[in-house]
Protein backbone atom coordinates (compact mmCIF):
# COMPACT_ATOMS: atom_id res chain seq x y z
CA UNK A 1 0.00 0.00 0.00
CA UNK A 2 2.95 2.32 0.43
CA UNK A 3 3.00 3.09 -3.28
CA UNK A 4 -0.62 4.14 -3.26
CA UNK A 5 -0.06 7.85 -3.95
CA UNK A 6 1.82 6.97 -7.14
CA UNK A 7 -0.65 4.41 -8.31
CA UNK A 8 -3.55 6.64 -7.43
CA UNK A 9 -1.97 9.24 -9.67
CA UNK A 10 -1.82 6.58 -12.36
CA UNK A 11 -5.45 5.73 -11.80
CA UNK A 12 -6.36 9.38 -11.91
CA UNK A 13 -4.59 9.72 -15.24
CA UNK A 14 -6.33 6.61 -16.46
CA UNK A 15 -9.65 7.81 -15.13
CA UNK A 16 -9.32 11.17 -16.82
CA UNK A 17 -8.41 9.54 -20.09
CA UNK A 18 -11.77 7.86 -20.16
CA UNK A 19 -13.60 11.16 -20.19
CA UNK A 20 -14.32 11.90 -23.83
CA UNK A 21 -14.69 15.47 -24.93
CA UNK A 22 -18.02 16.32 -26.58
CA UNK A 23 -17.73 15.16 -30.18
CA UNK A 24 -18.93 18.39 -31.73
CA UNK A 25 -15.99 20.30 -30.29
CA UNK A 26 -13.20 18.34 -31.88
CA UNK A 27 -12.68 17.48 -35.52
CA UNK A 28 -12.73 13.88 -36.67
CA UNK A 29 -8.94 13.71 -36.93
CA UNK A 30 -8.50 15.12 -33.48
CA UNK A 31 -10.95 12.58 -32.10
CA UNK A 32 -8.90 9.81 -33.68
CA UNK A 33 -5.69 11.21 -32.22
CA UNK A 34 -7.33 11.64 -28.88
CA UNK A 35 -8.53 8.03 -28.94
CA UNK A 36 -5.08 6.73 -29.79
CA UNK A 37 -3.53 9.02 -27.22
CA UNK A 38 -5.96 7.89 -24.55
CA UNK A 39 -5.21 4.29 -25.38
CA UNK A 40 -1.46 4.74 -24.97
CA UNK A 41 -1.73 6.84 -21.83
CA UNK A 42 -4.03 4.21 -20.37
CA UNK A 43 -1.73 1.42 -21.49
CA UNK A 44 1.38 2.98 -19.97
CA UNK A 45 -0.48 3.87 -16.79
CA UNK A 46 -1.41 0.19 -16.48
CA UNK A 47 2.14 -0.95 -17.20
CA UNK A 48 3.46 1.48 -14.61
CA UNK A 49 0.92 0.37 -12.04
CA UNK A 50 1.72 -3.29 -12.73
CA UNK A 51 5.46 -2.63 -12.38
CA UNK A 52 4.93 -0.97 -9.01
CA UNK A 53 2.71 -3.86 -8.00
CA UNK A 54 5.38 -6.41 -8.93
CA UNK A 55 8.07 -4.39 -7.13
CA UNK A 56 5.93 -4.26 -4.01
CA UNK A 57 5.26 -8.00 -4.26
CA UNK A 58 8.99 -8.66 -4.67
CA UNK A 59 9.72 -6.62 -1.55
CA UNK A 60 7.11 -8.55 0.41
CA UNK A 61 8.57 -11.88 -0.76
CA UNK A 62 12.15 -10.94 0.07
CA UNK A 63 11.58 -9.23 3.40
CA UNK A 64 8.94 -11.33 5.06
CA UNK A 65 7.45 -11.93 7.57
CA UNK A 66 6.30 -15.14 5.92
CA UNK A 67 2.85 -16.44 6.61
CA UNK A 68 3.64 -20.13 6.36
CA UNK A 69 0.09 -21.16 7.10
CA UNK A 70 -1.09 -19.11 4.12
CA UNK A 71 1.65 -20.42 1.85
CA UNK A 72 0.78 -23.99 2.80
CA UNK A 73 -2.91 -23.38 2.16
CA UNK A 74 -2.13 -21.94 -1.27
CA UNK A 75 0.19 -24.81 -2.20
CA UNK A 76 -2.69 -27.17 -1.59
CA UNK A 77 -5.18 -25.04 -3.52
CA UNK A 78 -2.95 -24.07 -6.41
CA UNK A 79 -0.73 -27.12 -6.69
CA UNK A 80 -2.36 -30.17 -5.25
CA UNK A 81 -5.91 -29.47 -6.39
CA UNK A 82 -4.71 -28.67 -9.92
CA UNK A 83 -3.16 -32.11 -10.37
CA UNK A 84 -6.22 -33.77 -11.98
CA UNK A 85 -6.74 -30.94 -14.46
CA UNK A 86 -3.11 -30.88 -15.50
CA UNK A 87 -2.86 -34.67 -15.67
CA UNK A 88 -5.93 -35.04 -17.90
CA UNK A 89 -4.89 -32.18 -20.19
CA UNK A 90 -1.47 -33.63 -20.59
CA UNK A 91 -2.61 -37.21 -21.13
CA UNK A 92 -4.92 -36.28 -24.00
CA UNK A 93 -2.37 -33.91 -25.50
CA UNK A 94 0.28 -36.65 -25.55
CA UNK A 95 -2.19 -39.05 -27.13
CA UNK A 96 -3.30 -36.61 -29.83
CA UNK A 97 0.30 -35.70 -30.58
CA UNK A 98 1.19 -39.35 -31.11
CA UNK A 99 -1.68 -39.79 -33.57
CA UNK A 100 -0.69 -36.70 -35.55
CA UNK A 101 2.92 -37.74 -35.82
CA UNK A 102 2.06 -41.31 -36.73
CA UNK A 103 -0.30 -40.37 -39.58
CA UNK A 104 1.60 -37.23 -40.54
CA UNK A 105 4.91 -39.01 -40.89
CA UNK A 106 4.99 -41.76 -43.51
CA UNK A 107 4.80 -44.44 -40.83
CA UNK A 108 8.36 -45.40 -41.64
CA UNK A 109 10.51 -46.17 -38.65
CA UNK A 110 7.71 -44.61 -36.66
CA UNK A 111 8.45 -46.29 -33.33
CA UNK A 112 11.43 -44.02 -32.72
CA UNK A 113 10.01 -40.98 -34.49
CA UNK A 114 6.72 -40.92 -32.60
CA UNK A 115 8.32 -41.54 -29.24
CA UNK A 116 10.99 -38.88 -29.60
CA UNK A 117 8.72 -36.19 -31.01
CA UNK A 118 6.08 -36.81 -28.37
CA UNK A 119 8.73 -36.60 -25.65
CA UNK A 120 10.27 -33.43 -27.05
CA UNK A 121 6.95 -31.74 -27.77
CA UNK A 122 5.56 -32.49 -24.37
CA UNK A 123 8.58 -31.63 -22.23
CA UNK A 124 9.71 -28.56 -24.11
CA UNK A 125 6.42 -26.95 -25.08
CA UNK A 126 3.08 -28.58 -24.57
CA UNK A 127 3.43 -29.79 -20.99
CA UNK A 128 4.34 -26.43 -19.48
CA UNK A 129 2.25 -24.31 -21.87
CA UNK A 130 -0.98 -26.31 -21.65
CA UNK A 131 -0.46 -26.78 -17.93
CA UNK A 132 0.08 -23.04 -17.61
CA UNK A 133 -3.01 -22.21 -19.65
CA UNK A 134 -5.15 -24.58 -17.62
CA UNK A 135 -3.89 -22.95 -14.44
CA UNK A 136 -4.49 -19.50 -15.89
CA UNK A 137 -8.14 -20.55 -16.13
CA UNK A 138 -8.32 -22.34 -12.86
CA UNK A 139 -6.01 -20.42 -10.56
CA UNK A 140 -5.78 -16.85 -11.93
CA UNK A 141 -9.54 -16.67 -12.02
CA UNK A 142 -9.94 -17.98 -8.49
CA UNK A 143 -7.30 -15.62 -7.12
CA UNK A 144 -8.75 -12.59 -8.91
CA UNK A 145 -12.26 -13.41 -7.73
CA UNK A 146 -11.18 -13.94 -4.14
CA UNK A 147 -8.94 -10.88 -3.82
CA UNK A 148 -11.37 -8.78 -5.87
CA UNK A 149 -14.20 -9.69 -3.51
CA UNK A 150 -11.98 -8.85 -0.56
CA UNK A 151 -11.29 -5.49 -2.16
CA UNK A 152 -14.90 -4.52 -2.84
CA UNK A 153 -16.10 -5.74 0.56
CA UNK A 154 -13.36 -3.69 2.26
CA UNK A 155 -11.63 -6.78 3.65
CA UNK A 156 -8.32 -5.50 2.26
CA UNK A 157 -8.83 -2.18 4.02
CA UNK A 158 -9.67 -4.12 7.16
CA UNK A 159 -6.41 -6.07 6.85
CA UNK A 160 -4.47 -2.84 6.66
CA UNK A 161 -6.19 -1.37 9.71
CA UNK A 162 -5.31 -4.59 11.56
CA UNK A 163 -1.66 -3.76 10.89
CA UNK A 164 -1.24 -6.51 8.32
CA UNK A 165 0.29 -5.78 4.93
CA UNK A 166 -1.95 -7.30 2.22
CA UNK A 167 1.11 -7.82 0.03
CA UNK A 168 2.69 -10.01 2.67
CA UNK A 169 -0.46 -11.72 3.87
CA UNK A 170 -2.43 -12.19 0.63
CA UNK A 171 -0.25 -11.68 -2.40
CA UNK A 172 3.19 -13.05 -1.50
CA UNK A 173 1.84 -16.46 -0.39
CA UNK A 174 -0.07 -16.89 -3.65
CA UNK A 175 2.84 -15.85 -5.83
CA UNK A 176 5.29 -18.03 -3.90
CA UNK A 177 2.96 -21.03 -4.00
CA UNK A 178 2.17 -20.73 -7.71
CA UNK A 179 5.81 -20.21 -8.67
CA UNK A 180 6.88 -23.26 -6.68
CA UNK A 181 3.99 -25.48 -7.74
CA UNK A 182 3.98 -24.84 -11.47
CA UNK A 183 7.31 -26.63 -12.20
CA UNK A 184 6.15 -29.62 -10.21
CA UNK A 185 2.88 -29.65 -12.12
CA UNK A 186 4.83 -29.33 -15.37
CA UNK A 187 6.93 -32.35 -14.41
CA UNK A 188 3.75 -34.29 -13.75
CA UNK A 189 2.44 -33.08 -17.10
CA UNK A 190 5.65 -34.28 -18.79
CA UNK A 191 5.39 -37.76 -17.35
CA UNK A 192 1.69 -38.17 -18.01
CA UNK A 193 1.90 -36.60 -21.46
CA UNK A 194 4.63 -39.00 -22.50
CA UNK A 195 2.58 -41.78 -21.00
CA UNK A 196 -0.43 -40.65 -23.07
CA UNK A 197 1.64 -40.94 -26.22
CA UNK A 198 2.85 -44.33 -25.09
CA UNK A 199 -0.65 -45.65 -24.46
CA UNK A 200 -1.93 -44.54 -27.86
CA UNK A 201 1.14 -45.88 -29.66
CA UNK A 202 1.11 -49.26 -28.02
CA UNK A 203 -2.67 -49.72 -28.03
CA UNK A 204 -3.65 -48.23 -31.40
CA UNK A 205 -0.55 -48.60 -33.52
CA UNK A 206 0.72 -51.82 -32.00
CA UNK A 207 4.14 -50.41 -31.18
CA UNK A 208 6.51 -52.42 -29.10
CA UNK A 209 6.38 -51.03 -25.62
CA UNK A 210 10.00 -51.74 -24.74
CA UNK A 211 11.35 -50.11 -27.89
CA UNK A 212 9.11 -47.07 -27.36
CA UNK A 213 10.31 -46.55 -23.82
CA UNK A 214 13.89 -47.22 -24.77
CA UNK A 215 13.94 -44.64 -27.54
CA UNK A 216 12.21 -42.05 -25.34
CA UNK A 217 14.78 -42.50 -22.60
CA UNK A 218 17.68 -42.52 -25.06
CA UNK A 219 16.66 -39.41 -26.86
CA UNK A 220 15.38 -37.19 -24.10
CA UNK A 221 18.06 -35.06 -22.47
CA UNK A 222 18.08 -33.27 -19.16
CA UNK A 223 17.98 -29.92 -20.96
CA UNK A 224 14.67 -30.77 -22.63
CA UNK A 225 13.04 -31.29 -19.29
CA UNK A 226 14.76 -28.46 -17.42
CA UNK A 227 13.92 -25.92 -20.12
CA UNK A 228 10.25 -26.77 -19.69
CA UNK A 229 10.50 -26.49 -15.93
CA UNK A 230 12.17 -23.09 -16.13
CA UNK A 231 9.33 -21.95 -18.33
CA UNK A 232 6.84 -23.34 -15.85
CA UNK A 233 8.45 -21.35 -13.05
CA UNK A 234 7.85 -18.19 -15.04
CA UNK A 235 4.29 -19.22 -15.90
CA UNK A 236 3.51 -19.83 -12.23
CA UNK A 237 4.67 -16.34 -11.41
CA UNK A 238 2.59 -14.85 -14.23
CA UNK A 239 -0.54 -16.78 -13.21
CA UNK A 240 -0.50 -15.68 -9.58
CA UNK A 241 0.61 -12.14 -10.31
CA UNK A 242 -2.11 -11.48 -12.88
CA UNK A 243 -4.75 -12.94 -10.58
CA UNK A 244 -3.58 -10.84 -7.63
CA UNK A 245 -3.06 -7.67 -9.65
CA UNK A 246 -6.47 -7.70 -11.28
CA UNK A 247 -8.18 -8.62 -8.04
CA UNK A 248 -6.31 -6.03 -6.00
CA UNK A 249 -7.37 -3.16 -8.25
CA UNK A 250 -10.92 -4.31 -8.91
CA UNK A 251 -13.68 -1.88 -8.08
CA UNK A 252 -17.38 -1.46 -8.60
CA UNK A 253 -19.03 -4.36 -6.83
CA UNK A 254 -19.84 -7.76 -8.28
CA UNK A 255 -19.53 -6.54 -11.85
CA UNK A 256 -16.05 -5.21 -11.14
CA UNK A 257 -14.99 -8.53 -9.67
CA UNK A 258 -16.31 -10.30 -12.77
CA UNK A 259 -14.32 -7.98 -14.97
CA UNK A 260 -11.20 -8.52 -12.87
CA UNK A 261 -11.61 -12.28 -13.18
CA UNK A 262 -11.95 -12.15 -16.95
CA UNK A 263 -8.99 -9.80 -17.26
CA UNK A 264 -6.88 -12.03 -15.06
CA UNK A 265 -7.48 -15.09 -17.25
CA UNK A 266 -7.01 -13.22 -20.51
CA UNK A 267 -3.87 -11.36 -19.50
CA UNK A 268 -2.32 -14.41 -17.82
CA UNK A 269 -2.97 -16.57 -20.91
CA UNK A 270 -1.54 -14.03 -23.34
CA UNK A 271 1.49 -13.37 -21.16
CA UNK A 272 2.12 -17.10 -20.84
CA UNK A 273 2.11 -17.55 -24.62
CA UNK A 274 4.28 -14.47 -25.14
CA UNK A 275 6.71 -15.48 -22.41
CA UNK A 276 6.84 -18.98 -23.85
CA UNK A 277 7.79 -17.64 -27.25
CA UNK A 278 10.46 -15.39 -25.73
CA UNK A 279 11.94 -18.13 -23.59
CA UNK A 280 11.86 -20.67 -26.39
CA UNK A 281 13.82 -18.29 -28.59
CA UNK A 282 16.27 -17.55 -25.77
CA UNK A 283 16.73 -21.13 -24.59
CA UNK A 284 16.95 -22.79 -27.98
CA UNK A 285 18.64 -20.25 -30.21
CA UNK A 286 21.97 -20.46 -28.41
CA UNK B 1 -8.30 17.89 27.30
CA UNK B 2 -5.88 17.50 24.42
CA UNK B 3 -6.84 17.04 20.81
CA UNK B 4 -6.50 13.42 19.78
CA UNK B 5 -7.44 13.82 16.12
CA UNK B 6 -7.21 17.05 14.17
CA UNK B 7 -8.18 17.52 10.54
CA UNK B 8 -7.43 20.82 8.86
CA UNK B 9 -8.47 21.77 5.38
CA UNK B 10 -8.52 18.15 4.11
CA UNK B 11 -9.22 17.77 0.39
CA UNK B 12 -9.83 14.49 -1.42
CA UNK B 13 -10.72 14.21 -5.09
CA UNK B 14 -11.43 11.13 -7.22
CA UNK B 15 -10.73 11.88 -10.85
CA UNK B 16 -12.73 15.05 -11.29
CA UNK B 17 -15.08 14.41 -8.39
CA UNK B 18 -14.34 16.55 -5.34
CA UNK B 19 -15.46 14.55 -2.33
CA UNK B 20 -13.79 16.38 0.56
CA UNK B 21 -13.38 20.13 0.08
CA UNK B 22 -11.58 21.39 3.13
CA UNK B 23 -12.73 19.41 6.15
CA UNK B 24 -11.87 20.93 9.52
CA UNK B 25 -12.60 18.80 12.54
CA UNK B 26 -11.10 17.87 15.87
CA UNK B 27 -11.81 15.23 18.50
CA UNK B 28 -10.62 15.59 22.08
CA UNK B 29 -9.13 12.71 23.97
CA UNK B 30 -11.77 10.43 25.49
CA UNK B 31 -14.53 12.16 23.57
CA UNK B 32 -17.20 10.61 21.37
CA UNK B 33 -17.69 12.57 18.17
CA UNK B 34 -20.49 11.64 15.80
CA UNK B 35 -20.40 12.81 12.20
CA UNK B 36 -23.73 12.88 10.42
CA UNK B 37 -24.41 13.52 6.77
CA UNK B 38 -26.32 12.15 3.80
CA UNK B 39 -25.27 9.10 1.79
CA UNK B 40 -22.41 9.90 -0.52
CA UNK B 41 -21.43 13.04 1.36
CA UNK B 42 -17.93 11.68 1.92
CA UNK B 43 -18.17 10.38 5.47
CA UNK B 44 -16.46 7.07 4.75
CA UNK B 45 -13.85 8.81 2.63
CA UNK B 46 -13.07 11.06 5.58
CA UNK B 47 -12.62 8.06 7.90
CA UNK B 48 -10.45 6.23 5.40
CA UNK B 49 -8.30 9.32 5.05
CA UNK B 50 -7.73 9.40 8.80
CA UNK B 51 -6.89 5.69 8.73
CA UNK B 52 -4.39 6.25 5.93
CA UNK B 53 -6.32 4.03 3.51
CA UNK B 54 -6.90 7.00 1.22
CA UNK B 55 -4.44 9.81 0.67
CA UNK B 56 -5.81 13.36 0.69
CA UNK B 57 -4.09 15.58 -1.83
CA UNK B 58 -4.18 18.62 0.43
CA UNK B 59 -4.53 19.41 4.11
CA UNK B 60 -3.35 17.99 7.39
CA UNK B 61 -4.48 15.10 9.59
CA UNK B 62 -2.80 14.95 12.99
CA UNK B 63 -3.13 12.12 15.45
CA UNK B 64 -1.74 12.87 18.91
CA UNK B 65 -0.12 15.87 17.29
CA UNK B 66 1.73 13.78 14.68
CA UNK B 67 1.15 14.68 11.06
CA UNK B 68 0.00 11.57 9.18
CA UNK B 69 -0.64 12.87 5.67
CA UNK B 70 2.20 11.72 3.45
CA UNK B 71 3.37 9.00 5.83
CA UNK B 72 3.93 5.61 4.21
CA UNK B 73 2.36 2.58 5.85
CA UNK B 74 5.56 1.46 7.55
CA UNK B 75 6.08 4.95 8.99
CA UNK B 76 2.77 4.95 10.80
CA UNK B 77 2.74 1.54 12.44
CA UNK B 78 2.67 2.99 15.95
CA UNK B 79 -0.26 5.19 15.04
CA UNK B 80 -2.10 2.31 13.35
CA UNK B 81 -1.56 0.09 16.37
CA UNK B 82 -3.72 2.34 18.54
CA UNK B 83 -6.63 2.55 16.10
CA UNK B 84 -9.54 0.19 15.62
CA UNK B 85 -12.18 0.35 12.91
CA UNK B 86 -15.63 -1.09 12.44
CA UNK B 87 -16.32 -1.03 8.71
CA UNK B 88 -19.66 -0.12 7.21
CA UNK B 89 -20.40 -3.70 6.16
CA UNK B 90 -18.36 -5.39 8.82
CA UNK B 91 -15.60 -6.45 6.42
CA UNK B 92 -15.08 -9.71 8.28
CA UNK B 93 -12.63 -12.07 6.57
CA UNK B 94 -14.97 -14.66 5.14
CA UNK B 95 -12.24 -17.25 4.74
CA UNK B 96 -11.69 -17.31 8.49
CA UNK B 97 -13.94 -18.50 11.33
CA UNK B 98 -15.24 -15.94 13.80
CA UNK B 99 -12.56 -16.52 16.40
CA UNK B 100 -9.72 -16.04 13.92
CA UNK B 101 -11.38 -12.83 12.79
CA UNK B 102 -11.69 -11.48 16.29
CA UNK B 103 -8.20 -12.55 17.36
CA UNK B 104 -6.62 -11.59 14.04
CA UNK B 105 -4.16 -9.05 15.44
CA UNK B 106 -3.28 -11.24 18.38
CA UNK B 107 -2.38 -14.12 16.06
CA UNK B 108 -0.68 -12.19 13.26
CA UNK B 109 1.12 -9.42 15.07
CA UNK B 110 1.33 -10.17 18.75
CA UNK B 111 2.54 -13.75 18.60
CA UNK B 112 -0.30 -15.22 20.66
CA UNK B 113 -0.53 -18.98 20.68
CA UNK B 114 -3.71 -20.37 19.11
CA UNK B 115 -5.12 -21.26 22.52
CA UNK B 116 -4.45 -17.80 23.99
CA UNK B 117 -5.85 -16.13 20.88
CA UNK B 118 -9.00 -18.19 21.21
CA UNK B 119 -9.34 -17.12 24.82
CA UNK B 120 -8.92 -13.51 23.77
CA UNK B 121 -11.64 -14.01 21.16
CA UNK B 122 -13.98 -15.37 23.83
CA UNK B 123 -13.33 -12.30 26.00
CA UNK B 124 -13.83 -9.85 23.14
CA UNK B 125 -17.04 -11.55 22.05
CA UNK B 126 -18.29 -11.43 25.64
CA UNK B 127 -17.74 -7.65 25.61
CA UNK B 128 -20.24 -7.35 22.76
CA UNK B 129 -22.62 -9.78 24.36
CA UNK B 130 -21.88 -12.86 22.25
CA UNK B 131 -21.24 -16.33 23.58
CA UNK B 132 -18.48 -18.82 22.69
CA UNK B 133 -20.86 -20.92 20.56
CA UNK B 134 -20.08 -18.54 17.67
CA UNK B 135 -16.34 -19.12 17.67
CA UNK B 136 -16.17 -21.68 14.90
CA UNK B 137 -18.88 -20.29 12.65
CA UNK B 138 -17.93 -18.58 9.40
CA UNK B 139 -19.03 -14.97 8.75
CA UNK B 140 -21.31 -16.04 5.87
CA UNK B 141 -23.59 -17.82 8.34
CA UNK B 142 -24.07 -14.81 10.64
CA UNK B 143 -27.06 -12.47 10.56
CA UNK B 144 -26.57 -8.75 9.93
CA UNK B 145 -26.66 -7.86 13.61
CA UNK B 146 -24.24 -10.65 14.55
CA UNK B 147 -21.96 -9.58 11.74
CA UNK B 148 -21.79 -6.04 13.11
CA UNK B 149 -21.21 -7.28 16.62
CA UNK B 150 -18.39 -9.60 15.60
CA UNK B 151 -16.90 -6.69 13.63
CA UNK B 152 -17.18 -4.60 16.77
CA UNK B 153 -15.49 -7.33 18.81
CA UNK B 154 -12.63 -7.41 16.28
CA UNK B 155 -12.30 -3.62 16.35
CA UNK B 156 -11.94 -3.49 20.12
CA UNK B 157 -10.02 -6.75 20.63
CA UNK B 158 -6.67 -5.01 20.95
CA UNK B 159 -7.97 -2.27 23.23
CA UNK B 160 -7.33 0.56 20.81
CA UNK B 161 -7.13 4.17 22.03
CA UNK B 162 -9.05 5.47 19.02
CA UNK B 163 -12.02 3.63 17.53
CA UNK B 164 -13.89 4.46 14.34
CA UNK B 165 -17.40 3.23 13.66
CA UNK B 166 -18.71 3.53 10.13
CA UNK B 167 -22.51 3.38 10.23
CA UNK B 168 -22.63 0.83 13.05
CA UNK B 169 -26.43 0.63 13.09
CA UNK B 170 -27.40 1.01 9.43
CA UNK B 171 -29.59 -1.82 8.24
CA UNK B 172 -30.41 -3.12 11.72
CA UNK B 173 -33.78 -3.34 13.40
CA UNK B 174 -34.53 -0.77 16.14
CA UNK B 175 -33.84 -3.17 18.99
CA UNK B 176 -30.50 -4.27 17.59
CA UNK B 177 -29.72 -0.61 16.92
CA UNK B 178 -30.22 0.13 20.58
CA UNK B 179 -28.09 -2.85 21.57
CA UNK B 180 -25.22 -1.68 19.35
CA UNK B 181 -25.50 1.90 20.60
CA UNK B 182 -25.21 0.70 24.17
CA UNK B 183 -22.32 -1.56 23.29
CA UNK B 184 -20.47 1.35 21.75
CA UNK B 185 -21.17 3.53 24.76
CA UNK B 186 -20.05 0.80 27.17
CA UNK B 187 -16.97 -0.22 25.22
CA UNK B 188 -15.85 3.34 25.02
CA UNK B 189 -16.28 3.89 28.72
CA UNK B 190 -14.59 0.62 29.55
CA UNK B 191 -11.61 1.29 27.30
CA UNK B 192 -11.50 5.05 27.81
CA UNK B 193 -11.17 5.39 24.08
CA UNK B 194 -11.62 8.34 21.77
CA UNK B 195 -14.23 7.56 19.16
CA UNK B 196 -15.43 8.89 15.86
CA UNK B 197 -18.73 7.47 14.70
CA UNK B 198 -20.43 7.99 11.38
CA UNK B 199 -24.14 7.59 11.14
CA UNK B 200 -27.28 8.99 9.64
CA UNK B 201 -29.36 7.63 12.45
CA UNK B 202 -30.43 10.32 14.93
CA UNK B 203 -31.15 7.82 17.72
CA UNK B 204 -27.49 6.82 17.57
CA UNK B 205 -26.49 10.45 17.77
CA UNK B 206 -28.55 10.94 20.92
CA UNK B 207 -27.24 7.72 22.44
CA UNK B 208 -23.52 8.08 21.88
CA UNK B 209 -22.51 11.61 20.91
CA UNK B 210 -20.57 13.98 23.16
CA UNK B 211 -20.27 16.19 20.14
CA UNK B 212 -21.90 16.12 16.72
CA UNK B 213 -20.69 17.42 13.37
CA UNK B 214 -22.61 17.69 10.10
CA UNK B 215 -20.75 16.92 6.88
CA UNK B 216 -22.31 18.38 3.76
CA UNK B 217 -20.78 18.71 0.29
CA UNK B 218 -17.34 17.82 1.59
CA UNK B 219 -17.24 20.32 4.44
CA UNK B 220 -18.20 20.34 8.11
CA UNK B 221 -20.95 22.94 8.09
CA UNK B 222 -22.05 22.63 11.71
CA UNK B 223 -20.68 21.18 14.95
CA UNK B 224 -21.62 21.36 18.59
CA UNK B 225 -22.52 19.39 21.72
CA UNK B 226 -25.87 17.85 22.64
CA UNK B 227 -27.44 21.05 24.02
CA UNK B 228 -26.29 23.04 21.03
CA UNK B 229 -27.71 20.36 18.77
CA UNK B 230 -31.09 20.55 20.52
CA UNK B 231 -31.12 24.34 20.47
CA UNK B 232 -29.75 24.90 16.99
CA UNK B 233 -31.83 26.59 14.35
CA UNK B 234 -29.34 25.91 11.55
CA UNK B 235 -31.58 25.11 8.56
CA UNK B 236 -29.29 22.38 7.21
CA UNK B 237 -29.06 20.70 10.59
CA UNK B 238 -32.80 20.97 11.22
CA UNK B 239 -33.58 19.40 7.88
CA UNK B 240 -31.24 16.51 8.57
CA UNK B 241 -32.27 15.97 12.18
CA UNK B 242 -35.96 16.03 11.31
CA UNK B 243 -35.52 14.00 8.14
CA UNK B 244 -37.27 16.37 5.77
CA UNK B 245 -37.17 16.15 2.00
CA UNK B 246 -37.76 19.91 1.76
CA UNK B 247 -34.97 22.23 2.75
CA UNK B 248 -31.62 23.65 1.75
CA UNK B 249 -29.87 20.26 1.43
CA UNK B 250 -29.57 19.00 -2.13
CA UNK B 251 -30.51 15.34 -2.20
CA UNK B 252 -27.80 13.25 -3.85
CA UNK B 253 -29.99 11.25 -6.21
CA UNK B 254 -31.55 14.41 -7.63
CA UNK B 255 -28.12 15.89 -8.18
CA UNK B 256 -26.97 12.78 -10.02
CA UNK B 257 -29.97 12.55 -12.31
CA UNK B 258 -29.63 16.27 -13.08
CA UNK B 259 -26.00 15.64 -14.07
CA UNK B 260 -27.11 12.62 -16.09
CA UNK B 261 -24.58 10.18 -14.68
CA UNK B 262 -26.68 7.92 -12.50
CA UNK B 263 -24.91 4.83 -11.24
N1 LIG C 1 -12.29 4.70 -4.06
C1 LIG C 1 -13.14 5.56 -4.64
N2 LIG C 1 -13.02 5.89 -5.95
C2 LIG C 1 -13.85 6.76 -6.53
N3 LIG C 1 -14.87 7.37 -5.91
C3 LIG C 1 -15.06 7.10 -4.62
C4 LIG C 1 -14.21 6.18 -3.91
N4 LIG C 1 -14.64 6.11 -2.63
C5 LIG C 1 -15.71 6.93 -2.55
N5 LIG C 1 -15.96 7.53 -3.73
C6 LIG C 1 -17.03 8.51 -3.98
O1 LIG C 1 -17.01 9.47 -2.97
C7 LIG C 1 -18.32 9.82 -2.58
C8 LIG C 1 -18.46 9.71 -1.10
O2 LIG C 1 -18.41 8.36 -0.72
P1 LIG C 1 -18.55 7.87 0.78
O3 LIG C 1 -17.55 8.57 1.63
O4 LIG C 1 -18.46 6.40 0.75
O5 LIG C 1 -20.01 8.32 1.16
P2 LIG C 1 -20.75 8.16 2.55
O6 LIG C 1 -20.86 9.53 3.11
O7 LIG C 1 -22.10 7.60 2.23
O8 LIG C 1 -19.94 7.25 3.40
C9 LIG C 1 -19.26 8.90 -3.33
O9 LIG C 1 -19.87 9.64 -4.34
C10 LIG C 1 -18.38 7.84 -3.91
O10 LIG C 1 -18.83 7.48 -5.18
MG1 LIG D 1 -20.15 5.34 3.98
Amino acid sequence: MSFSPASEAAITVFGLTNKRPPIGQTGKHLTAFATIGRFFIGFFAQVGQLSLFIAETGKAIVRGPFYFRMIGQQIIRIGYLSLPVVALTSFFTGGALAIQIYYGGNQFNSETIVSTIVALGITRELGPVFGGLMLAGRVSAAIAAEIGTMRVTEQIDALTTLSTDPFKYLIAPRVIAATLCMPVLALVADIIGVFGGFVVSTQSFGFNAAIYVQSTVNFLSFDDISSGLIKALMFGFIIATMGCYNGYYSKGGAQGVGRATTNAVVTASILILAANYLMTSLLFSA
Amino acid sequence: MSEKITLSNVHKTFGTKKVLRGVNLSVDEGQSLVVIGGSGSGKSVMLKSILGLLHPEQGSIKIDGTETVGLARNQRQEIDAQMGMLFQNGALFDSLPVWRNVAFQAIQNQGFSEADARDQAVDSLALVGLGPELLDLYPASLSGGMHKRVGLARAIACKPKIIFFDEPTTGLDPIMTDVINHLIRDCVQELGATTLTITHDMTSVRAIADKTALLYKGEIIWHGNAEELAASDDPFLLQFVNGLAEGPIEVEGQQISAAGEGQ
